[in-house]
């Protein structure tokens, strides 16, 4: 049974439709990355499928349970992280986890022990009875990510976990979360605009504009969809030899190459899949090339994100440029 | 209905209730002025003020103001000279609408802190993401809202109550208060009134977005209480057991209106649509 289902979900706000038609499945396990810009509904999102709020139209299920009329037994079972920590900053660390462990039912006995675990376990021993107002915003999100773990949900949602963070507060957050989810083979459902973050974390990503998912995979099943074939910078010793390109060009499974850059030394060679690369290395090296580096080209998230939103995500390199459509992005 | 969540909800809200000065200090300063200055001004002022020799009768002006007194409160006159007659008409009756401000001060501003505050120190989101349904989290915050307002209210009811009866030994010689029209007042008419204040915070937080807006506004309330504290020193109106108990009927109707807009107001989806 799949962790999470939609089928149609939509919710509006008035003549604003935050979520619209979006239809995905999470399995039981899984690290999803739902991407998108700030409204592209993400949030709406976590909160349908917690109960917080009702579709307008459409259904989901999580866990199997209907969060609409089954909410309160869900919430059981499901943390969610949001973007502002959502502390009492007037409570100490303790009494936060403390409070939260009652409000999900966790027995006294239980909860106190645990509530100490996860502050140890995050790093917060030391400050355990410090009021959080004190704290800096790395230390609440390390809080807020221990108290969405504290109950050990089957399910956990993480919207936009590190985005008010600097990069050693969200590091440390970005491993607490592969850490604690990866290890008890929790299900995550993780919203975020950090691309790098969703490339690390997540298996399968659902890209989220205005509401309506636009794509969902993973990032090779995506690169695949939008761009055809691999391009390989090749470096050689020396200049290559002038007939070298022509004699690459009909190595079966190319569909394209050239010479990048001004010395001569440096090929990119379109192909068409990756077992295609050492017919290419092969045929330059009978032809006298001296190869000392071969790099197939990945995409990055970002890449795919960019270009599903309809953006490049960057300058084009020199080579990368000349060819047509979706195939000539790195 | 899971009690252990509503008590710690409750308990959670009352803490920050206390911690939160802008509260507590005005729902501190307010029953000490009512409860202690105002009866001991009532009773020691005609005294202290009184001319020591001759005429005009320092008696005339309280013979004219008990004259307002209606009928079904003469029996408790019967018998008192002037002296006695203003301790009672005073603090007995005119001041007993003016108890009814602390319940819904200490409502409204628990009320408010509660159901505002939560919101604009952005606590709500992972409150509403906890597995307390909608009925158990407005339970919570009503019981840190009302419980507290008329445990409060009590304790400032028997504190007036000595004060009356102590400042005023001299001259009525016996404990004579409170009068059989304050017990409905404190058992009936509080409860509904420290109701209506937390009813009045609910709807007012789906509305603001602050807690000193609701505080404020929730002030505006006091109207209805002056209302009742005019009416009764004009003679319009008399808090006798009978009229007490349905003011307070009234207020109980007006109540469960209120709190049936609040809970409609506080359910997950409306809370989330208007934030």
């Amino acid at each position: 049974m799949d962790a999470i289902q939609t089928d149609a979900l939509s919710r509006r706000y008035g003549n604003l439709t935050a979520v619209a038609d979006v239809t995905l499945t999470v399995a039981r396990g899984e690290v999803f990355g739902v991407l998108g810009p700030n409204g592209a509904g993400k949030t709406t999102m976590v909160r349908l499928l917690n109960g917080v709020l009702a579709p307008s139209a459409g259904s989901c299920r999580v866990l199997g349970l209907d969060p609409a009329r089954q909410g309160s037994g869900l919430r059981r079972r499901t943390g969610v992280l949001t973007e502002s920590p959502a502390l009492y900053e007037r409570m100490t660390a303790r009494e936060n986890l403390r409070f939260f462990g009652t409000m999900y039912g966790m027995p006294a006995g239980k909860l106190a022990a645990r509530a100490d675990a996860m502050l140890e376990a995050f790093g917060l021993a030391e400050r355990a009875d410090a009021k959080v107002g004190g704290f800096s915003k790395g230390m609440k999100q390390r809080l807020a990510l221990a108290r969405a773990l504290l109950h050990e949900p089957e399910v956990l949602f993480l919207d936009e976990p590190t985005a008010a963070l600097d990069p050693e507060a969200a590091r440390r957050v970005t491993e607490l979360i592969m850490e604690f989810t990866r290890q008890a083979g929790r299900t995550v459902f993780l919203c975020t605009h950090y691309l790098p973050e969703a490339q690390r974390l997540c298996d399968r990503v659902a890209v989220l504009n205005r509401g309506r998912l636009i794509a969902t995979g993973t990032l090779a099943e995506l690169a695949r969809t939008l761009w055809h074939g691999t391009w390989v910078d090749v470096e050689c010793l020396v200049a290559s030899a002038p007939d070298l390109l022509e004699a690459v060009r009909v190595v079966a499974g190319v569909t394209d190459a050239r010479l990048d850059g001004p010395d001569g030394t440096r090929l990119a060679v379109q192909v068409e899949g990756e077992e295609r690369i050492p017919a290419v290395v092969r045929a330059i090296v009978e032809r006298g090339g001296q190869v000392v580096r071969v790099n197939a080209r990945e995409h990055t998230l970002e890449d795919v994100y960019f270009e599903l939103q309809g953006e490049p995500a960057h300058a084009q390199p020199a080579v990368a440029s000349e060819t047509s459509g979706r195939g000539g992005r790195r | 209905m899971n009690w252990r969540a509503v008590g710690a909800l409750a308990r959670k809200d009352l803490w920050e209730v206390r911690m939160n000065k802008v509260a507590w200090i005005p729902a501190a300063i307010v029953p000490m002025v009512i409860v202690v200055l105002l009866p001991l001004a009532f009773i020691l002022a005609p005294n202290l003020f009184a001319p020591s020799t001759g005429t005009p009768d320092p008696n005339a002006n309280v013979q004219t103001l008990t004259n307002l007194v209606p009928s079904s409160m003469v029996t408790e006159l019967h018998g008192l000279n002037d002296a006695q007659r203003w301790v009672v008409f005073s603090t007995g009756f005119v001041s007993a609408p003016m108890l009814l401000l602390l319940p819904l001060m200490f409502s409204s501003i628990a009320g408010a802190d509660s159901f505002v505050g939560e919101r604009e120190r952005k606590t709500l989101e992972a409150l509403l993401y906890t597995p307390a349904t909608d009925s158990e989290l407005f339970l919570g915050k009503v019981i840190a809202s009302v419980v507290p307002a008329l445990l409060l209210t009590w304790m400032s009811f028997v504190v007036y109550a000595v004060v009356v009866n102590a400042a005023g030994w001299n001259i009525m010689q016996r404990v004579w208060f409170p009068t059989a029209a304050w017990w409905p007042l404190m058992i009936w008419v509080a409860p509904a009134i420290a109701t209506l204040g937390m009813a009045a915070a609910v709807l007012i937080s789906s509305r603001v977005s602050t807690f000193m807006e609701a505080y404020q506004l929730t002030g505006t309330l006091v109207v209805i209480v002056l209302a009742l504290v005019v009416a009764q020193a004009t003679g319009v109106l008399s808090l006798s057991v009978g009229v007490t108990l349905l003011v307070g009927a009234a207020l109980w109707a007006v109540d469960a209106v209120l709190v049936w807009l609040g809970v409609r107001l506080f359910s997950r989806g409306a809370v989330k649509a208007l934030a």
